[in-house]
């Protein structure tokens, strides 16, 4: 049965339909056309899926969206209102992605660490993306890129 | 996924009303790391999804006479931001760091991780050696339960119909102690431990191990406790102890490690847990959460 929630997706209230057994990844894809979030490996071993919820990484694949009812999500469309992030533009500078499938996940993870540590060392910054997976690169400039941010603040 | 219905009540009163009604035919949720990829899978397929996140008195962290009380919503991440966790309960701390990733801890909770009882359960080691308490509630009442008694085989406990895990309770230790958790995996991540030892070291020459990922269900090692008990901890002695903790395990080969791989560094990382946990409690060894192997 079909059940209405009520959540902020990127500063704006939305109110959608939903199936208890719909994916909030599929939700915001399919439904709401946020095409960040990527469907990876659909079982929270890489990433790709990863949004905020309440400021907080979470792995979209692996979470309901009636879960989210009343709560507050954002994706890497709404870190970019208002243009590019310090971190997104160090990415591109480091050049940190070939392909970008995992780049939004990576965005958020690290966007995560910053606000809670603006500061980060190599250690922690290598902890933070631990659960990101990225197949073209060796993670190298990735760190750089982030580290680079962290040293800026 | 097949389709259910869900559920979220505000009180426990009503989950626990629901959780009797419907029984077998229903799942409990809290982050659903778990249960929702068992439920993508297929292998998993309840009729009703009762969500436990809207009830308040599950979401509990708080040290209260003599006992660390962590309820069914406690994240691993908010375990880790404790300070009274950090500080008091720092083998739970640990362990909490080397489960999964931050984008997994920040939604899956150490009960849940419990419930699920899967060997190889990182959170399960160090509640073992800390003799934490599943505290248990349905229709009849509340039920504790020694967490040594918890687990009965791969992904079963002595959970009974209607049973919902409402909170861990550990017990303050008084005396100085020092502990460690040393999970060995191929890569840090998302990867499930391949061996999981915790110890502790309490002043005294009184001393726990426990393991996971090593025999059907997470494991206290008495026999070596025993053997361990009132000696100064020495190279020679862990040594002769090895053996005897083995004596515990029953490991199996699987994609992560071979048996014999398995049973090779259940002794090493036992030795070396022992070691770091003793060095803790002197006050000279490696801080909580770095990497041992």
């Amino acid at each position: 049965m079909k059940r209405e929630i009520n959540f902020t997706l990127n500063g704006d209230p939305v109110s959608i339909e939903v199936r208890p057994n719909e994916k909030l990844l599929d939700v915001l894809r399919d439904h709401l056309g946020v095409k960040s979030p990527k469907h990876g490996c659909g079982r929270g071993e890489c990433g790709a899926c990863s949004v905020l919820l309440n400021g907080k990484s979470i792995r979209s694949c692996i979470t309901l969206a009636v879960e989210v009812d009343g709560q507050e999500i954002v994706t890497l469309e709404g870190l970019e209102k208002n243009g590019l992030t310090d971190l997104q533009k160090s990415f591109l500078k480091h050049n940190a992605f070939q392909c970008g499938f995992c780049a939004p996940g990576f965005t958020i993870s690290a966007t995560e660490l910053l606000n809670n540590n603006p500061h980060p060392d190599e250690n922690e910054i290598r902890e933070a993306i631990s659960g990101n997976l990225c197949r073209c690169t060796g993670y190298k400039n990735i760190v750089g890129a982030i580290l680079d941010v962290a040293k800026k603040k | 996924m097949k389709e259910f219905d869900y559920y979220k009540p505000l009180t426990l009163k009503e989950a626990t009303a629901l959780y009797d009604r419907y029984g077998a035919s229903s799942k409990l949720l809290l982050g659903g790391t778990d249960l929702v990829v068992l439920m993508s899978d297929g292998v998993v397929n309840p009729d009703v999804v009762i969500d436990l996140k809207g009830i308040e008195e599950l979401k509990r962290l708080e040290l209260k006479d003599g006992f660390l009380h962590i309820g069914a919503r406690t994240t691993f991440s908010e375990l880790i931001e404790s300070s009274v966790v950090k500080e008091k309960f720092p083998i739970i701390w640990e362990a909490s760091r080397f489960i999964a990733s931050v984008g997994i801890r920040n939604k899956a909770t150490l009960v849940g991780n419990i419930c699920s009882a899967v060997p190889s359960a990182d959170s399960a080691p160090a509640l073992l050696v800390r003799d934490a308490v599943v505290v248990a509630a349905s229709e009849e009442g509340n039920r504790e339960i020694p967490i040594s008694e918890f687990f009965v085989g791969p992904r079963k406990t002595v959970l009974k119909k209607g049973e919902i895990v409402t909170e861990i309770k550990v017990p303050e230790i008084k005396n100085k102690f020092g502990g460690s958790y040393i999970k060995l995996g191929r890569y840090s991540g998302e990867d499930l431990a391949q061996v999981g030892v915790a110890t502790l070291a309490v002043e005294g020459n009184k001393y726990s191990v426990a393991f996971c990922a090593v025999a059907p269900v997470p494991v206290r090692a008495t026999e070596v406790e025993e053997f361990l008990k009132g000696k100064e901890i020495t190279d020679e002695l862990l040594n002769e102890a090895k053996p005897i903790a083995l004596k515990a395990i029953s490991p199996i080969s699987d994609v992560r490690a071979s048996k014999e791989y398995r049973m090779r560094m259940s002794g090493v990382v036992f030795a070396r847990s022992m070691k770091t946990s003793v060095l803790r409690l002197e006050g000279n060894g490696p801080e909580y959460g770095d990497r041992l192997v």
